[in-house]
């Protein structure tokens, strides 16, 4: 049973999605997604625990051994980030029920629970496979269903959001089968660790090239790079609450976990830090998304697409993990994936119980409801404080590992700039609190009462995290820089 | 007269990036959303024959195990493509499907007539 486990996070979201699919009923099909969601956990974490015990575990999936056939492949890296997934979805699953019955048509509610699974299946598959091609299909799959999630929103605007969605993703799927094309032809191989060795035969010839400059664009599509992040903040503000906080917490994330696969374990360094200037471009685009959207949330009226701007500036800090390129940089960039997951799912799903109660969050409406909703507002205040990564919350972890990664290289401007754009996200968030909690109860939250309680656990759990993680880094830190020593091997 | 044979010689692949350019282009020139829709399934139909074209040997046959034959096309990209076109043919459903329910919602399926209304969006 136990070496099964691998293709059990695949196949039993797969499962789970035709049954709801075929079922239909909101009530049943929740259900459904909440056990699949605990299962995938479960599962999960035990491959986790493997793979930090014994090492890499490979799996030949319907026993092709590989290269030829698909391989499973979790090492410290791909681990992590299926523990990430599962267990947001496993946290966010309970709250679910109640919003997605009051923003999602009854009729619809089955189809959502199908897409999300289909959803989680695309993202765990991406993670799990070592095969460039399969990562391609599961890739679609996450984003068809992702495009399918957004327009369930009730705003028509869903719509149109779902639609440009829709072109950015698929043209960003097809630069990355572009890519995979051209490194099939050149190697003869699909299978990512027999790329890599293959790779030292041929030398870095224009193809190569090529497949790295499709790869590296295609995926920074489907992670929101700063200047290819056009679609998320729309996408985000009119998906269903439940859809943008599982969204946010996973989806860009994959697509980081695909770039760092690629450019490190499959290029690796030689050809991609040493030999092209990939690093300079991540540092150059990550600090434009650093301080480019900041600015921007900084004038959002709708919390939602602030929120999502501030997606944007975090995925900077990741990526800034990526133009670092050494050990502590990337660990830094990792566990900020794991840090900024649990923070913004946090925020997303707090925002989530507002829209419950006032149905809508433009900061105009959402002034003085800290009066009404003091717990949902206090715990916006604390993710708030993990956005901007203060001491003693998970995002300062992250950003400690990543300004040290600049000090090791000498770069203290870096650091500088990283704390620079820390106070950026003091402004929005603070500006948010300001309103929320010391101006006079604006009309539409009069009504208001604070969330029920299957709402209020799942997001103090995840506020909790964001407490918990900025002390306790056994799970995080430590677990994200034997990730980066996967990602970088022979570096101290 | 070598460069001339050279691209005589590859014709395949001049096809594939005429196909590939015209359809990004569609993609990002027009405001149809069909026609934006027809841009990306070109798009996507250049990859496909970007995976076939080096799979195929002249004179190659199907990978068939007889004496008879000693030169074979490598199956495995038709394989892929297969998995492909499935891919791209759900794509272009579900964007239709979303341009209906925008044609039903809005009136109307020209980016430009939608945008200015919604000042945010």
């Amino acid at each position: 049973m136990r070496e099964q486990l691998p293709a059990l996070q695949v196949v039993i979201p797969l499962l789970g999605a035709v049954l709801c699919a075929l079922l239909r009923r909101g009530a049943i099909a929740w259900v459904i997604a909440l056990g699949v969601s605990w299962t995938l956990a479960v599962v999960s974490v035990l491959l986790l625990l493997q793979v930090l015990d014994t090492g890499p575990i490979s799996y030949a999936m319907g026993d092709w051994a590989p290269p030829w056939g698909i391989e499973y492949r979790v090492d410290a890296l791909s681990g992590f980030l299926l523990v990430l997934i599962s267990v947001v979805g496993a946290v966010i699953m309970p709250y679910a029920h109640t919003s997605v019955c009051d923003e999602i048509e009854e009729r619809n509610q089955g189809w959502f629970y199908t897409m999300y699974l289909l959803c989680l299946a695309g993202l765990l598959g991406i993670a799990i496979t070592g095969d460039a091609f399969n990562a391609f299909v599961f890739l679609e799959i996450s984003s068809l269903s992702t495009y399918a999630m957004i327009a369930l929103g009730r705003d028509r605007r869903a719509l149109l959001a779902a639609y440009q969605y829709l072109i950015m993703g698929t043209i960003g799927a097809t630069m990355y089968v572009i890519g995979v094309g051209l490194l099939y032809s050149m190697t003869g191989s699909l299978n990512l660790v027999d790329i890599a060795s293959r790779l030292g035969d041929v030398e870095t010839s224009r193809p190569i090239l090529a497949a790295i400059a499709f790869i590296t664009v295609g995926v920074s599509l489907k992670l929101a790079l700063f200047p290819l992040h056009v679609w998320l903040p729309n996408a985000y503000a009119f998906a269903p609450s439940v859809a943008t906080a599982f969204l946010a917490a996973t989806a860009t994330k994959v697509a980081v976990y695909l770039l760092l696969r690629f450019l490190f374990s499959v290029f690796g360094v030689a050809i991609v830090v040493q030999g092209l200037p990939v690093t300079e471009i991540f540092l150059v685009l990550s600090l434009a998304a650093m301080f480019g959207a900041s600015i921007v949330a900084i004038f959002q009226e709708d919390i939602k697409r602030m929120l999502a701007y501030s997606s944007v500036a975090q995925i900077g800090y990741i990526t800034l993990g990526i133009a670092l390129a050494s050990q502590t940089g990337l660990t830094g960039g990792i566990v900020h994936l794991a840090n900024h997951a649990m923070t913004k799912a946090a925020l997303f799903l707090l925002l989530g119980a507002v829209v419950y109660r006032i149905g809508a969050c433009k900061i105009t409406d959402m002034a003085g409801l800290a009066k009404k909703m003091p717990v949902t507002m206090g715990a916006f205040v604390v993710a708030g404080l993990g956005i901007i990564g203060t001491p003693g919350t998970a995002g300062f972890i992250s950003k400690w590992y990543l300004a040290s990664g600049a000090l090791e290289k000498g770069w203290w401007w870096l650091a500088l700039l990283i704390v620079a754009s820390s106070l950026l996200s003091v402004i929005y968030i603070g500006r948010v609190v300001e309103v929320i909690w010391f101006r006079p109860l604006a009309k539409a939250g009069e009504k208001a009462s604070e969330m029920p309680l299957q709402m209020m656990i799942p997001a103090l759990v995840l506020v909790a995290a964001t407490i918990y993680f900025g002390f306790d880094t056994t799970w995080t830190a430590d677990v994200a820089a034997r990730a980066a020593q996967v990602l970088l091997p022979g570096a101290p | 007269m070598a460069l001339i044979e050279q691209i005589v010689a590859h014709y395949n692949h001049w096809v594939t990036i005429f196909l590939m350019v015209a359809g990004l282009y569609i993609v990002v020139a027009r405001g149809n959303m069909v026609k934006k829709l027809v841009g990306l399934a070109l798009f996507q139909t250049s990859v496909y024959l970007l995976y076939i074209t080096p799979g195929k040997i002249l004179g190659g046959t199907a990978p068939i195990l007889d004496e008879k034959f000693q030169t074979y096309s490598n199956p495995l990209p038709h394989v892929l493509i297969l998995t492909a076109i499935v891919v791209g043919v759900a794509t272009l459903a579900l964007g239709l499907a979303l341009v209906v329910r925008i044609n039903e919602a809005y009136g109307t399926i020209e980016e430009d007539e939608i945008f200015p209304e919604g000042e945010d969006s």
